[in-house]
């Protein structure tokens, strides 16, 4: 009993983990229809800015912070304004296939500068955030990332559903002339999408790094999980991203636990391939409409 | 004899027939003749060992590209999963002969039937999903097909890899590069010419109507589900017949080289080289192919000079950050990849000096 | 310059790709508080004289590249879609293109984008009086309404941006017949209660002219005929060629060269 419990919180605290990475994935999907092959190394970036910042500037963990926040913004407008903008209106492929290269890009990038070791940042965390219960003690990261997480699922689901300008992101991935003959000002949504994203990342990335140390490698096999927890929430869905998150995390420590440690890596995959199979949209995302 | 077409000025196709032709001039049937005999005649003959060893991972890579340009390019169903395909191709050879004692010509084909079945069987997820859906599911197929690789350790040996025994075929041993080098090129130059006619024949045709409108083509009466197994499986079998081909070349395989990577690098293959187009494949197999040599080499060289070694080692990564570079370039560059480069150049000499 | 001039078009021609030309000088004039109808068979260039004007031809390559286009006396000839629309000129496209995924209120709620951070629900409930149907589908996916309903959605999506010009293309498309007076009764409306000048290109000739103050008729992307829509409803040739009321029902071999040659003229 109490390794199930143990493996459950782990399992949660795993699953917090995807669901967290997920969270800026599902934003641009949102927001551009853009499926993120680049979305771990856009973790990876943001967590070694911080990094950089912190570590190696040795600036306080505050300032860090804001001017990580600051800087993935920029980079997001940059992507989204240097690779992004002359696909506008591509074929699905070239645009998936642009962020695999970009992907490969930024892998290298981030190898060339930082090396393929381990990093870890210091702890910064009020120890008070501990929460106790029982045998059960569960550090102040995963408290930190659940409040975070919880934050970020009110903020963006308000966002998208009531705000002018969420629905507004909506329109430009729904129907892009008929956006723009609106007025929306689509090239504005992109770039915005893809800054908001990128800040996304850069939180998410942090918390990960926090959690399990940061190295290029782990952080962009972690940005593959991400398609099975958002195919299992739907694509367009940040409830589903969050809940999908937690599926595949419990999902994978107990498989882990109980039945072998190679076969938890694949888990999600397996998975992956009967939700869609069963279940194409997942549980939460739009079901496709068709008019012929 | 009928009349030799030397040199068109224009595409005036008068019946459905000359739409279907290969070559639209006898100009160009003389190329390809040109082409085979330099191929075969002086290729393998002023090339050095180590040119003829990539030459031969060239071929090997074209004719897995042509596979997945048949796929992704004609079909339109984006698979991430080629690499694994490939893995499962350079496996089923190398169980099939050491455990059943296949020959290696029987081998090499009966990787490519194993790979097209493994290949259907990760294409059933095309019959409900499209698009992205569908290349996410075959993203998963990759990762699940590499865990195999890894831990079915019955079959495959787990990390620890398989050993081939020598190829040889009608009782002459293949060994060295030129042998191989001619059992490659044979391959490909049958597996082209089959790629080629397959596009002209009413599969080729249903194929392009699903890539094009797949509700069109359903609403025409192409069971588009069978057409998309089928693409799988034809594309599975360039896949696993390379992945076959290579393993035997090798000698020995292992699990790391059949990554996501490698599925990558096809796809880039086929988006550099030209998405839909037979030849495209080819150039984005040698681009990608001499890109890697290339790459690899130049770290090589810095490693042996003394003080270098360790800036060789921190540029290693750029590897990665070049190839990146390289899609990312094309696609926002030439969408249409070094195939229509190559009809530009062409097209540039021939209507030289009048450009109109 | 009379000051109930709203939008002139100065002999454009518009070219597509650098190398199709659509539009071959096309000059048209519309007046404040006006229906003014284009008229004209299939590519005739009534849709890109549309897109011109909204700035909708940059996003498929096209181009001005002669003449100008003045709104209220400023050139907006190539400018961006997000810059013209802000002027108050928005576009309802052919066919019909909703926001499949957003309910019916959301759609209509884009309809602000151009005047973002205002208050919209005075705005909903004129659209809701004008479109009743909507009303019940207020919170359903777009995508799962029929044909009549999403053309009246599109239509009020636009009336929430209230334009001064309203560009409505081909608005009975595929509609039923009583469905098409429906809507075009509303488009009169709109015109007299919002005082919304509106430019509307149709196929369904006869209705268009009985709503509208003046027309045009295009041919191979030029203008071919203007004159008050009363009297383009009376003239022999477009009665024949669009409104598909002949004088004669007799001697139709007779007609039919007769027919030709005037339509010849035209060209």
């Amino acid at each position: 009993m109490e390794f199930f419990l143990q493996l459950l919180i782990q399992g949660l605290s795993v699953g917090f983990l995807y669901a967290l990475a997920a969270l800026g994935f599902v934003m641009i999907f949102k927001s551009s229809s853009v499926l993120n092959f680049a979305h771990g190394e856009l973790l990876a970036i943001g967590a070694f800015i911080f990094l950089a910042f912190s570590v190696w500037l040795k600036l306080p963990i505050y300032l860090s912070f804001l001017l990580t926040l600051v800087g993935t913004f920029a980079m997001g407008f940059v992507i989204e304004r240097l690779f992004l903008r002359p696909l506008i209106g591509e074929a699905l492929i070239e645009v998936i296939m642009l962020t695999v290269g970009l992907a490969a890009m930024f892998k290298g990038l981030l190898l060339v500068i930082f090396g393929g070791n381990l990093f870890n940042y210091p702890d910064f965390l009020p120890a008070g955030l501990t929460i106790k219960w029982g045998a059960i003690n569960i550090p102040p990261v995963y408290v930190a990332s659940f409040i975070i997480g919880i934050i970020f699922l009110s903020i963006f689901g308000f966002f998208f559903k009531y705000s002018s300008q969420g629905i507004y992101m909506r329109s430009v991935a729904d129907n892009q002339p008929a956006a723009l003959s609106l007025g929306v000002h689509v090239r504005r949504v992109f770039a915005m999408s893809w800054a908001i994203a990128a800040l996304v990342c850069a939180i998410s990335g942090i918390i990960l790094g926090i959690m399990n140390g940061i190295n290029v490698h782990d952080i962009s096999v972690l940005g593959l999980k991400v398609f099975p927890v958002v195919i299992l929430g739907g694509l367009e869905s940040i409830g589903g991203a969050i809940i999908g998150g937690l599926i595949i995390g419990i999902l994978e420590t107990f498989t882990g636990g109980y039945v072998s440690t190679s076969l938890k890596e694949v888990i999600p995959y397996i998975v992956l391939v009967f939700i869609l199979l069963v279940k194409p949209y997942g549980l939460f995302g739009l079901v496709e409409i068709e008019r012929v | 004899m009928r009349k030799l077409k030397l040199h068109p000025c224009g595409k005036f196709n008068e019946q459905y027939e000359e739409e279907l032709t290969i070559f639209s001039t006898d100009f160009g049937r003389l190329w390809m003749w040109v082409g085979i005999v330099l191929l075969f005649a002086v290729v393998p003959f002023i090339s050095s060992h180590y040119h003829l060893y990539v030459i031969n991972h060239i071929g090997i890579a074209a004719i897995a590209a042509i596979g997945l340009n048949i796929l992704i390019g004609y079909t339109g169903q984006i698979s991430l999963g080629h690499g694994a395909f490939f893995g499962v191709g350079a496996y089923a050879a190398a169980i099939l002969a050491t455990r059943v004692g296949f020959p290696f010509w029987l081998s090499v084909i009966s990787a490519g039937v194993i790979t097209a079945l493994v290949g259907v069987v990760f294409g059933l997820p095309s019959v409900r999903l499209k698009h992205l859906y569908l290349t996410i599911a075959t993203l998963a197929g990759q990762f699940i097909l590499q865990y195999l690789f890894v831990s079915w350790e019955s079959l495959t040996k787990g990390p620890e890899g398989i050993m081939l025994p020598r190829a040889s075929l009608l009782g002459f041993d293949i060994k060295g590069d030129r042998t191989f080098y001619y059992v490659i090129f044979v391959c490909f130059v049958i597996l082209t010419w089959v790629a080629v006619n397959l596009i002209r024949t009413r599969f080729g045709r249903a194929f392009i109507a699903i890539r094009d409108n797949d509700r069109a083509a359903e609403g025409m009466g192409i069971p588009i589900f069978k057409y998309k197994l089928l693409s799988f499986a034809i594309s599975s079998f360039y896949a696993g017949f390379a992945g076959g081909l290579a393993a035997y070349y090798i000698g020995s395989i292992t699990p790391e080289p059949y990554t996501l990577m490698l599925s990558v690098e096809y796809i880039a293959m086929i988006i550099i080289g030209g998405l839909g187009s037979i030849p495209g494949a080819v150039f984005g197999a040698i681009f990608i192919t001499v890109l890697n040599e290339i790459l690899s080499q130049s770290t090589q060289f810095f490693m042996n000079i003394e003080g270098l070694a360790k800036i060789a080692l921190t540029i290693a990564p750029l590897r990665e950050f070049v190839f990146g570079l390289a899609i990312v370039f094309f696609i926002i560059f030439e969408p249409k990849g070094l195939a229509e480069v190559w009809r530009i150049i062409r097209s540039g000499f021939r209507l030289w000096p009048f450009s109109y | 310059m009379e000051d109930n001039l709203l939008l002139q078009v100065n002999n454009i021609s518009v070219v597509y790709s650098d190398v199709i030309q659509v539009l071959k000088g096309v000059s048209l004039v519309i007046r404040k508080g006006q229906i003014v109808s284009l008229l004209g068979s299939n590519g005739a260039g009534k849709t890109t004289t549309l897109k011109a004007i909204s700035g909708l031809l940059k996003p498929e390559n096209g181009k001005v590249t002669e003449g100008s286009i003045e709104y209220e006396g400023k050139g907006i000839h190539n400018s961006s879609p997000e810059t013209i629309t802000r002027l108050g000129i928005i576009q309802v496209l052919e066919g019909r293109q909703p926001f499949k995924y957003l309910t019916v209120e959301e759609n209509l709620r884009v309809g602000t984008a151009t005047r973002w951070g205002k208050p919209y629900k005075k705005d909903l409930e004129m659209v809701y009086h004008y479109f009743q149907p909507l009303v019940a589908r207020k919170n359903r996916l777009a995508g799962y309404c029929s044909g009549g309903e999403l053309q009246m959605l599109v239509m009020g999506r636009a009336l929430m941006a209230h334009p001064k010009l309203l560009l409505l293309d081909e608005p009975s498309l595929g509609l039923a017949p009583f469905l098409v007076r429906e809507i075009f009764q509303i488009v009169k409306r709109i015109n007299e209660e919002q005082k919304t000048t509106i430019m509307l290109v149709e196929q369904n000739a006869n209705m268009a002219l009985l709503i509208a103050h003046y027309g045009y008729v295009m041919e191979n992307g030029k203008i071919v005929m203007e004159e008050a829509a009363g009297n383009l409803r009376e003239n022999p040739d477009v009665k024949e060629f669009y409104l598909g009321t002949a004088a004669s029902g007799a001697l139709k071999s007779y007609k039919d060269v007769k027919a030709y040659k005037r339509r010849k003229r035209w060209l």
